[in-house]
């Protein structure tokens, strides 16, 4: 029956393997290691610049104002970011999955256009529309008589504005689950309703939103991890500012390697985030499993 | 009772057309950055710059485009991150080759492995961003294109979705293929991948998006502006000519029409492929 030889699965699976061990799972280890130790460029260009300096770099990062400063502006995406896109992805989905004329197909690709776009051209773009003096979000509110907005020079609105682009990109990916999942109800489960007498807001809360409670959690938890890695926009268009009151965590780790070569120390800070990131999946996964013992 | 009938009917058009006017008008919000985009790019800097802005250019010109090829290195941006593409295919192959192998052969710690490759997506980039920069370093890559495209070459997902959909092929079609003396890899070549053309498609446009518009490795490893992606060298762009909107506008738009291009003929495997991938 078994026609093939013992290590043709393996020469199948050798260069996919290999390439993620070494670039994937090794790395894993190295990070551990290295957030252990003051690796920085003098450690990179000799190894014996490098010591042990066992958890200093836990320590001292628990310390940093601008590490702690990541983590608040962090929570801060998660907490508006994530039901912000859900909210609006499941939305625009029902709607489009309400709609019976053929225009509604093309809705689709217009909100999901975003979504495959160049992370660094849509931030240059948002840049210029979010520009005080000659974007266009500001002249347009001048029209009706709206002070212009400093849209990425106060602390607190540039986040909202990070945010906007953000959730205008997150929209399509999570806008075609939700219509995947919107298709997958049965018609009957309606038709009974109507039957019953059921008004749409009660076909929508009573049959509709329980029913997609599986995509609701991939949803949320993909997105939560997503926003925990908030990096692209805030690198591209603010690079943290102002006042470091952009600065996600994964900037922070990025700016720390790459920029100050401090490895070691952001290596830490990536196995914060990665802990944290670990956690919170685990005590997503323990709630739906809660939910759904109901 | 019939005129209750004809009621509902036409409450039920109405909402149609409100669901409709309010799609549009979310369409329209989503579309903007697009519709500005594209129309500054053939704006003359000094109209970019007014204080009333023009919708429609006055003079549409695309001296912003020539300027980005003969003054800035945009054509050796678009070599670079044309090889990219091209090896990210060759990555694409690894995948299905192992997707395949996950799917279609029993072998000793197969379960075990294919856990092993799952478990890499949860992975975050930030973790490995620094290690695999040190170990490209060991290995004398930083600062070259092997550098820029091995780290991303093969990817757990990738692998994950060409096993699903090869695991339903039969296996009679492999055996009758065996019995023809075809050898393993023969039968991958002629057989496999012509019946795995619908994930194919889809996963080879996405390759492509992923590919056209990688940006942090070619940041990180590439120190050298002839290594720079069109991504990069955007951002650089928007440092170096941080006033000149029309002339980022430009860049913006060569970086994102082609993609654009490219969804609107394929966008029916796109978002079909969702379905395919069993994402629901």
């Amino acid at each position: 029956m078994k026609s093939y030889s013992k290590t043709t699965p393996y020469l199948f699976i050798g260069p996919a393997l290999l390439l993620l061990a070494l670039f994937s799972l090794f790395p894993i280890v190295v990070a551990l290691v290295i957030s252990f130790t003051d690796i920085d460029l003098a450690g990179l260009a000799d190894y014996s610049n490098i010591s042990f300096i066992g958890i200093e770099n836990y320590l001292h990062i628990f310390k940093d104002p601008i590490f702690l400063k990541s983590i608040g502006n962090t929570i801060f995406y998660v907490v508006f970011g994530v039901p912000l896109v859900i909210a609006c992805s499941l939305g625009i989905a029902l709607l489009i999955n309400f709609g019976t004329a053929r225009i509604f197909k093309a809705f689709r690709l217009v909100f999901y256009m975003p979504s495959i776009t160049n992370v660094v051209a849509v931030a240059v773009v948002w840049t210029y529309l979010y520009n005080p003096q000659f974007g266009l979000f500001n002249y347009l509110l001048g029209l009706v008589g709206i002070p212009a907005i400093p849209w990425l020079q106060d602390p607190t609105i540039a986040k909202g504005s990070l945010i906007a682009l953000a959730v205008w990109r997150a929209i399509g990916v999570n806008m075609i689950i939700f219509l995947a999942a919107l298709q997958g109800i049965p018609k009957t489960y309606y038709e009974a309703a109507q039957l019953d007498g059921a008004n749409n807001w009660k076909q929508l809360t009573k049959i509709t939103i329980p029913l997609l409670r599986y995509a609701i959690f991939f949803v949320s938890i993909t997105t939560m991890i997503g926003w925990l890695q908030f990096f692209e926009e805030p690198f591209v268009m603010t690079n943290g500012g102002p006042l470091d009151s952009t600065t996600s965590v994964a900037l922070f780790i990025y700016r720390n390697g790459f920029q100050l070569s401090n490895f070691g120390y952001a290596a830490a800070g990536s196995f914060v985030l990665f802990v944290t990131i670990i956690l919170i999946t685990i005590i997503q996964f323990r709630l739906q499993k809660k939910d759904t013992d109901f | 009772m019939k005129t209750n009938a004809s009621n509902a009917k036409k409450t039920y058009q109405i909402q149609q057309v409100i669901a409709g006017i309010i799609l549009l008008i979310g369409g329209l919000l989503v579309a903007i950055p697009f519709i500005w985009m594209i129309l500054s790019a053939f704006k003359p800097e000094s109209e970019v710059l007014q204080l009333t802005p023009t919708l429609w250019p006055e003079t549409i010109t695309t001296k912003n485009f020539i300027y980005l090829f003969e003054n800035m290195n945009f054509a050796v941006y678009l070599r670079n991150t044309i090889i990219i593409v091209l090896f990210s295919f060759v990555g694409l192959f690894f995948n299905a080759m192992a997707g395949y192998a996950f799917a279609k052969y029993k072998f000793k710690g197969r379960d075990k492995l294919f856990y092993l490759v799952l478990a890499t997506m949860m992975i975050p980039g930030q973790v490995t961003m620094i290690p695999v920069y040190l170990i490209l370093n060991q290995m004398g890559l930083t600062n070259t294109m092997a550098g820029v495209v091995l780290p991303g070459l093969v990817g757990a997902f990738s692998i994950f979705l060409f096993r699903q959909f090869m695991s339903t092929i039969p296996d009679e079609l492999l055996e009758a293929a065996r019995l023809d003396g075809a050898s393993e890899f023969r039968v991958f070549m002629q057989l496999i991948l012509p019946i795995s053309k619908p994930i194919m498609a889809v996963q080879g446009i996405l390759t492509f998006i992923a590919g056209w518009n990688s940006f942090l490795w070619p940041l990180i490893i590439a120190n050298d502006e002839s290594l720079y992606t069109l991504s990069v060298g955007l951002s650089l762009l928007k440092g170096q000519y941080g006033g000149n909107f029309a002339l980022q506008m430009a860049g913006s738009t060569f970086m994102v029409i082609p993609i654009v291009i490219i969804f609107i003929i394929f966008q029916k495997h796109i978002i079909e492929g969702y379905t395919i991938s069993g994402m629901k």
